[in-house]
């Protein structure tokens, strides 16, 4: 048997369980060891040992028949926001308090077709709202990393905190993510992994717990580049289940992997250069550029003039349509129900539920999402935030015109932050952590986060590269170039 | 196409306590588009089914679950547009209508409030022949329908049923075009026929698959005109709507109701407020049901759900191609080509059943004046009395053709034929072997007349001077060759000899 298995890459194991060198069992076994000694971290919040030990024998048996696809076997981690079937699925909430689906999101059964094996499900934002894990009903998952010899917890970013959390810390050898503003390259950048948002539309959202539907979209997270290609192959494709789902074909992504650059055009957006940045955040995105250059891409400075509106324009129509989309817990056919006094009826029910089964970001966004769609502010707000995100998704258009392959930006305008430090900031600061990394979602492009390099405290820092959309497979080669220049090798020392 | 010519009927006018007024009505109807399958889930429509059993993981708002939309409701509200004459929107979205209630379990109605699939159409309403009433349609929008809450079975609770949650209605929304309860009636009745003729509703009102907002206000007499000329709305009275009415009696009594109340507060120098009201119909009376301030902020914008619905216009071309003839055509037709009256031809045409009856009748017996009175008088009045439907009739098209040829080639008087109809309605058969067998064939053989006619003549001189006298007595003869003959002489034909054996 091969040591620290947990440690492995996708690709790696695969090679691995193909050869016969280890069992899907064995990888399982040692994934369920590292979740069990790393309830500190609070990554996983429902485990599943049985569904996985299961479902690592069928992916032994069907490795030895010959018959594995490359995601045959692997344990990964699954969201929260993902709908199970049989298994808690409660984005984190307690309106959904004892939920278990009697169906299984698209992404996790083609994941699970392939032959995935389901660890247990992963800590995160209420409803994916938020940007450190400190919104979830569960309590928050806490970031691997560490500041130096400070033992100050850190975050793990969000929503998709326990995602990036457990990969990081090799509790499972990858995760599902979703991302409507950043919430799997922001915690992918705050832990040293890798994340891609896929072109809205690649993934199914059927079975995915909505929070804005025109934003929301499942992608990987991942140890590297390769293994977010070989996820991403799993998770993607046309679902006639979802009406917003591309009916295009998927390219071999991990293939398309050569590292070769040679001759693309990168693009540098001017507006990125925030006020305020601090100076190790400019200093990486000097040095991708530069990595990018050396290996052969042409860099050209760019301009996305609607930048600066992408933020508010992002924090009216995602809490609009969350507003909605969150109308359904209701207490009437599942999750929670408020006990009722004498004589209240339904209003009072309603009232009750949501008060008791919502967490106070969830309530805020919900409140800002009735109000602006309300009427007499929905021209002011709801309309005027579409007519700019138009403009932004023609910018990006305007500069892919102009020749330009993939755009690179910083990840997150800082490196993560410490738990409870931003408890009594004003709720917009909180929000900045998206500032870029939202525009890839209203333009519903594809965008990833790699981890490059470490700040002086040694944190994780990561750069985003944008892509075109649907070129998936090129942005992810693009990626693979920027991480083989960077080597970004580091790993949290264990503590938990 | 064929076109009947019509005059505008006169508005309702209500004599208030100072003025005249007259009425302004628009419509807003709901009609459950006739599809298997609901608007955006697999679920099946059936009606009836046991409570909660036609309900999808999408109906039921289960977390992450997506609308696909169902392609044969689009088609059928299309075939309602083209039905309307109505433009067909290419393209059109739909947009969420956000509001809260245990039978919405979404918390949202996902319709169609700023691209309709359907724009502008018309129907042309009927009033008595000659007369009808052109009633412009604004728009049609697809809609999902809601659940039902049911209050009144336990002291406690409230239950729900999500059968028909999410299956699909077309929203007909008309102009204000309607002045006056009868023309309401008669709009609902037309769309209801249209609707039929196009198989896109069963228009079953009791089920509540056709249900109508009625919105009503009042003016001045020649305001309606001001408003027509410049479709500018200050010319008209402030209107209320009257929801959820499933019955044509209750349309018109909310409406004359609802009017008489305006006028009263017009007149007693108050001002009508624009609210939604409902009709009780045990009281005779509308009641406020929530106020202009009250009314519900639906908070209307895309559902992001669903990418605008883009179809093709030569798709379009093909439901068109393959649209029924319509009750308007028909009626025209039926006029034009058996001459018939509209009267006639409105009764025929009110049901396509009883139209398509009607013309196998016509096309075998070829006498459109002779098939519509039988098909009318006799058929319908016999069917009618053992409450049968036509689809059911013991009599055949065929058969009844057979029984009206024998009328037309003077082979049975009309009088037996009503004995031949009531036979073969009741024991089947060939009409004409029956007429034989049962010698129920008039006597046209002149001779046989003419022996006939003789033999009264000599035996009853003095009633022939009387008859010589006043030719009217001639009626006599004709009476007793008929009873000599047992009823089966040609009474043309007697009438005809005895008047000349008499010299009159």
């Amino acid at each position: 048997m091969m040591s620290d298995l947990t440690k492995l890459k996708i690709s790696e194991a695969r090679d691995a369980l193909r050869k016969g060198d280890v069992t899907s069992v064995e990888l399982t076994e040692a994934c369920l060891d590292a979740i069990a000694g790393a309830k500190a971290l609070n990554a996983f919040v429902h485990d599943t040992p049985e569904i996985a030990r299961e479902m690592a024998k069928a992916a032994d048996a069907r490795i030895k028949a010959g018959d594995a696809p490359s995601l045959c076997g692997i344990p990964l981690g699954i969201k929260d926001l993902f709908c199970t079937k049989g298994v808690a699925s409660q984005a984190a909430s307690n309106i959904l308090g004892g939920f278990k689906p009697e169906y299984e999101s698209t992404v996790t059964t083609q994941m699970f077709n392939d032959g995935a094996v389901m660890l247990g499900k992963l800590n995160m934002d209420e409803f994916a709202m938020g940007s450190s894990n400190e919104t979830s009903a569960y309590g928050n998952a806490v970031n691997p990393w560490r500041r130096g010899n400070d033992d100050a917890a850190l975050t793990p970013g969000g929503s998709s905190g326990g995602s990036a959390a457990a990969v990081a810390a090799d509790l499972c050898l990858g995760a599902t993510g979703t991302d409507t503003g950043g919430s799997i390259r922001q915690p992918a950048a705050f832990t040293g992994i890798t994340g891609i948002k896929p072109t809205y539309g690649r993934c199914s959202r059927w079975g995915i717990i909505a929070f804005a539907s025109s934003l929301d979209q499942a992608g990987p997270m991942t140890k590297d580049v390769r293994d977010a290609a070989i996820m991403l192959q799993s998770m993607c494709g046309h679902d006639p289940k979802d009406s917003t789902s591309a009916d295009l074909v998927v390219p071999d992504f991990e293939a398309m992997l050569t590292g070769d650059i040679r001759g693309k055009t990168i693009g540098i957006p001017k507006e990125y250069h925030m006020d305020g940045m601090p100076e190790e955040i400019e200093a990486l995105w000097a040095e991708g550029r530069k990595m990018l250059q050396d290996a052969g891409a042409k860099i050209v400075d760019i301009s996305l003039p609607h930048t600066k509106y992408a933020l508010p324009a992002y924090y009216v129509i995602a809490p609009a349509e969350a507003s909605s989309n969150l109308a359904r817990y209701d207490g009437v056919r599942y999750g929670h129900r408020a006990k009722l006094g004498q004589g209240d009826g339904i209003t009072e029910m309603y009232e009750k539920t949501r008060a008791e089964g919502f967490g106070p970001e969830v309530q805020r966004r919900i409140m800002i999402g009735t109000y602006v769609l309300s009427a007499g502010f929905y021209d002011a707000y709801y309309n005027r935030a579409r007519k700019v995100r138009t403009l932004i998704k023609k910018d990006f258009e305007d500069v892919f015109a102009a020749g330009v392959d993939a755009i690179l930006t910083p990840a997150t305008p800082s490196a993560a932050f410490g738990l409870g430090e931003m408890k009594d900031a004003d709720p917009v600061k909180m929000y900045l952590n998206d500032v870029f990394t939202v525009t890839v979602n209203l333009a519903g492009l594809p965008g990833i986060a790699i981890p490059t390099g470490l700040d002086k405290q040694g944190l994780p820092l990561g750069l985003q590269l944008i892509g075109r959309p649907w070129e998936e497979g090129d942005l992810l080669n693009t990626a693979y170039a920027l991480e083989q220049s960077a080597g970004f090798v580091s790993k949290p020392a264990k503590w938990w | 196409m064929l076109d009947l010519t019509y005059d505008t009927p006169k508005p309702k006018v209500i004599a208030g306590a100072k003025h005249d007024w007259e009425l302004v009505i628009g419509m807003e109807v709901h009609a459950q588009v006739a599809s298997q399958a609901k608007l955006f889930s697999g679920a099946s429509t059936k009606f009836g089914a046991e409570p909660n059993s036609n309900v999808s993981f999408v109906d039921a708002a289960m977390p992450g679950m997506l609308p696909v939309i169902n392609e044969y409701c689009i088609e059928q509200a299309v075939r309602t547009g083209l039905g309307l004459k109505a433009e067909i929107n290419l393209t059109s979205a739909f947009d969420r209508k956000n509001y809260f209630y245990p039978d919405l379990p979404q918390g949202y109605q996902i319709s169609q409030l700023y691209h309709p699939l359907v724009g502008e159409g018309e129907i042309i309403v009927d009033m008595e022949p000659g007369i009808a009433r052109k009633v412009r349609i604004e728009r049609i929008h697809v809609e999902q329908d809601a659940g039902k809450s049911i209050h009144d079975m336990d002291p406690h609770m409230s239950f729900v049923d999500l059968n028909r949650t999410g299956v699909a209605l077309m929203e007909i929304v008309s102009r204000p075009d309607i002045r006056g309860p009868e023309e309401a009636a008669a709009y609902i009745a037309k769309l209801r026929q249209i609707l039929r003729y196009l198989g896109t509703c069963d228009g079953n009102m009791q089920n509540g698959n056709l249900r109508a907002d009625v919105n009503v206000s009042i003016c001045r007499p020649g305001q309606y005109e001001k408003y027509m000329e410049t479709q500018d709305f200050s010319h008209l009275g402030t209107r209320c709507e009257i929801k959820n009415m499933n019955s044509m009696r209750f349309i018109q009594m909310a409406i004359e109701y609802e009017a008489r109340r305006q006028i009263q507060i017009v007149e007693g120098g108050g001002k009508v407020d624009q609210e939604t009201r409902l009709y009780d119909p045990d009281k005779n009376e509308t009641r406020s049901m929530r106020s202009k301030e009250e009314a519900h902020d639906y908070r209307y914008f895309p559902c992001p759900d669903l990418l605008p619905l883009e179809i093709e216009q030569a798709w379009v071309d093909d439901i068109a191609a393959s649209l029924p003839e319509l009750p308007d055509e028909k009626k025209a037709r039926f006029v034009k080509d058996f001459g018939l009256s509209e009267y006639d031809a409105n009764v025929l045409t009110a049901e396509v059943v009883n139209a398509a009856y009607f013309e196998q009748v016509v096309t075998q017996a070829d006498d459109g004046k002779l098939s519509a009175n039988w098909v009318i008088n006799e058929l319908f009045g016999r069917l009618k009395k053992d409450d049968c439907d036509i689809t059911d009739s013991p009599v055949s098209p065929a058969q009844l053709a057979g029984i009206i040829k024998l009328i037309k080639a003077d082979t049975i008087s009309g009088k037996m034929a009503k004995d031949l109809f009531e036979i073969v309605y009741t024991e089947g058969g060939n009409p004409e072997e029956i007429a034989e067998a049962r010698g129920m064939k008039q006597v046209t053989d002149t001779g046989a007349i003419e022996t006939a006619v003789d033999e009264i003549i000599a035996a009853n001189p003095a009633q022939v001077e009387k008859a010589k006298q006043n030719p009217k007595l001639a009626g006599w003869f004709v009476g007793q060759v008929m009873k000599a003959t047992g009823g089966k002489a040609n009474p043309k034909a007697v009438n005809d000899i005895v008047a000349a054996k008499l010299g009159l």
